[in-house]
Order: C-alpha cells, then structure tokens, then sequence
C-alpha cells in the first residue's frame, strides 16, 4: 500500500540553514547536508530545501547545495524558492535534486508549469500555493503570503494540474506558525477536487494534527518544520503512533 | 569490476552515480557502444517521457545495442518501462526485451503514484537480504502489469508488476538509489550477480 510522507522542510539562506535548529548531536546543526543526512537516516521519508536567499550568488550556492546533498542522502528530495526558468530547473535536477517547487513564478507565468513538465515530466514537478482566507474565500497569495492575488486557490490548484503539475504543495498561511493543525477542510477539498498528490503544510504542532491531516485532510504528505527541527516531534515516533491510528506510514 | 551507467539524455543519472559511490563503487556514464559492451554491470536509468525517451534511444543506435546486451542490465524506473514491447505514454514501441505493454494506471487512484510502496512475491537473486514487504521509492504514472516475467509485485489500484527479469535483464519500476538502505542492498546485489553466461 501507497505510505502517507513525512516531510521535513529546511530552510536555506546563502548555503546554511536558518532558523535556531536544536540538534545537540550534529556537529555543525547549520549545515543542510548533515542535518539532511540526520533525517534521512532517522524515519524522514522526503526533505524540501526551501532557499530564501536573496543574493547574486544564490543560484550557484543552491546548485551546489544540491549537488552536496544528492551525495549524500539515499531519499528522495525537492528543492525550492525564487526558481523561475527551464534553466535554472534543467541546473537542479542534474545535480541531483529528484523535484524542484516553484511557487510565485507560475502565478507569474502559468506557461512555465506546461514547459516544466513537457521538459522534464509531470513527476518532478512541484507547484506550492500559499493561500489565506478572505471573507471565508480562499485567495492565493506571494512573496510568502504577503501579497494577496485574486486568484482562488481551487481554480488555480486545478489549473495547476491541467498544466501538468504532478504535486500540490498546499500552505495555509492562517494556519502557518500557529501550532494549531493543517487547514483540513481546504486540504480535503483539494484531495477531493483534484487527482494529483496533495502536500499538507502550515499548522503541525502536535502529532494528532498529522493524523487529522492525513485521516480528515485526506493529504498525501505532509510537510513541517520547526516542530522537527526543534525536536518537538520526532519522525519516528511521530509514524509509529500514527501507524496504530491507522495511517499507513513506512517503518 | 567494469559499471556503466547508459547517458543519453534522460535524467536524474547524477543520484544512481552518487548512490553506488556510497556502495564503494565507481560508475562510467556512457552512451558509446564498445564502453557499454565491455562493461560487467549495465544500468540503464530513465526519468521522463517514453517516446521522447525511446526517440534519443534510436537516434543514437542504442535501441539496438540494449537488447543485445549478454551482461546483466538493470533497467529502473523508464528503463523498465522502455524494456517492454511498448508503452502507452506518447504510444511507443519499447525496446521489446520483456514481453509487456506498459499502460497507464486508472483515475481512481491518484496519478503519478508518488512515495514509498511496498514490493511483495519477491523472486529473484537481486532482492537477496531483502524482506517481503519492504517499502520502495515509487514515482510514476504508468505501470507494467502482471506478466510471467513478474518478480516483485505491488500494489496501487491494481496489483502491478513492480520488478521483472528476463535472463540477464532486469527491471525495477521503483528507484533503488532513493529508497534508502533497503534499496541500495539491492544496487549492491545487482553489482554482485553472477554473469549469465
């Protein structure tokens, strides 16, 4: 049976991590390859490097980010942020990243989805959508959700897939950093609406809001940070109680 | 030990490279017939779309030169695939080798299949050291189906042919170099087979 996933995301400005990582046992807790390798060895089904650099050098650090972690981790990973040409997509996924995730440079341009998948296929091919709620209306949002579009989540998450997107990544900006659980009514009619995987992000605080993801979300994967990071959650018990709830996980 | 990895063109060649150098072993990416030919392990990758996949195939010969091969050849993922009689994606002939069309899984599960699945019915010297069950990275949207030729099954809508062999061919539908400890054991068990002739 198909496993639900478990993603943790990493956060990476000019080549290093960012945001306080609380792992006692790694050398060096700002370095994405060692803290990927933790994860991969400990439970992690997928990683998400998400690069917010801002920086001329960024895409040569983020290409050789990738090349130093497609080295090293035997899982699979996704890498994302400011991608926004076939080139820059065609220098990832040489070095190794198994999908790359573009976010407001398909809101931009939607072409970019169809020319992304006829290129390299449909399966590498990740489209994030931040989203909040506008007098009860979910409406798309960029810049990591501070600029609000008249775009309406479902329309263009079904757009999305009929451009050839082979995953939603789903973040509910009213939910994310509130520790409160995913936004599962949307996430449910997104799994329902659509029939591409869907990739829950925005709210993880405890292990029940996985579940509730999973089992009410109707999700495929879900995606957190800083409750991994922090070592709030572990991965493995995090699968192992979700396996007694029922949810299929690999352990 | 002699590995070539066959380069023309269709992805993601760069992990099945990294993967055996965590084994310990050194891989040559070619797309040259005499380096394929001397070779003592052959790895045929594929990520992508099938017709386009099988046109770079033809246009530099190596249609020919695959199925001919008498060392073992372990095709993965779109290699599998482009190992059948044909494929349904952009309506391929395949290089004919496993006698399967490869067809499209149905709209009542969610297409691609991406994640880990587990891989059942093991036969085969290449999941040595392997337990029924175990979970494989998986992504794709076509499928081969059951055949005789079937030596690892899973399951996803339908229960499907996630591995076959023929002589000194092999296929795995899922990706070894992404699918953990489990996954490079059957890398290294594919390096230690013994030829078949």
């Amino acid at each position: 049976m198909l496993c639900k996933r478990i993603i943790p995301c990493l956060d990476i400005k000019n080549g290093r991590t960012v945001k306080g990582i609380n792992f006692l046992n790694l050398r060096d807790a700002g370095d994405p390859v060692e803290l990927a390798k933790f994860y991969s060895e400990n439970g992690a089904d997928e990683l998400v490097f998400l690069d917010i650099s801002a920086t001329e050098e960024r895409r040569k650090t983020l290409a050789e980010l990738v090349l130093k972690v497609a080295a090293t981790i035997n899982i699979p990973f996704t890498v994302g942020g400011g991608i926004s040409s076939v080139e820059d997509v065609e220098i990832l996924l040489n070095n190794g990243a198994d999908k790359i995730s573009i976010n407001s440079s398909a809101v931009k341009n939607p072409q970019l989805i169809n020319d992304l998948a006829s290129k390299f296929g449909s399966q590498c091919i990740v489209v994030a959508i931040d989203a909040k709620q506008i007098d009860g209306h979910w409406k798309v949002h960029l810049v990591g959700g501070k600029v609000p579009t008249e775009l309406d989540l479902f329309a263009w998450a079904k757009e999305v897939e009929q451009r050839g997107a082979g995953e939603i990544l789903f973040t509910s900006m009213d939910h994310d950093g509130t520790k409160n659980g995913f936004a599962n009514k949307a996430l449910a009619k997104l799994s329902t609406e659509l029939n591409i995987p869907i990739i829950a992000s925005g709210g993880a605080g405890t292990i029940q809001h996985f579940s509730d993801a999973f089992i009410e979300g109707k999700a495929d994967a879900a995606l957190a940070a800083s409750v991994f990071h922090f070592k709030e959650i572990a991965v493995d018990d995090l699968k192992k109680e979700l396996k007694i709830q029922g949810v299929p996980v690999r352990l | 030990m002699k590995i070539v990895i066959i380069n023309y063109g269709a992805g993601n060649i760069q992990s099945i490279k990294f993967a055996l150098k965590r084994l310990g072993m050194e891989a040559i990416l070619s797309d040259n017939e005499a380096e394929i030919r001397t070779a003592d392990k052959v790895i045929f990758p594929g990520v992508g779309e099938a017709s386009s996949a099988m046109q770079k195939l033809k246009s530099s010969g190596l249609d020919k030169v695959i199925p001919t091969l008498k060392q073992p050849v372990l095709g993965i993922c779109l290699g599998m695939q482009l190992l059948c009689n044909s494929s349904k994606e952009g309506n391929t002939k395949g290089l004919g080798v496993f006698d399967m069309d490869v067809i499209k899984f149905s709209n009542n599960v969610k297409v691609p299949q991406i994640g880990w699945n587990q891989i059942s019915n093991l036969k085969s010297g290449l999941f040595e050291g392997i337990s029924e069950n175990e979970f494989m990275y998986l992504v794709h949207s076509y499928y081969a189906p059951l055949c005789k030729e079937t030596i690892a099954i899973s399951e996803y809508g339908i229960q499907y042919a996630s591995a076959l062999q023929k002589d000194n061919f092999y296929g795995v539908q899922f990706h070894p170099e992404k699918s953990s400890t489990a996954g490079e054991q059957i890398l290294k068990n594919f390096i230690n087979l013994k030829p078949n002739v």
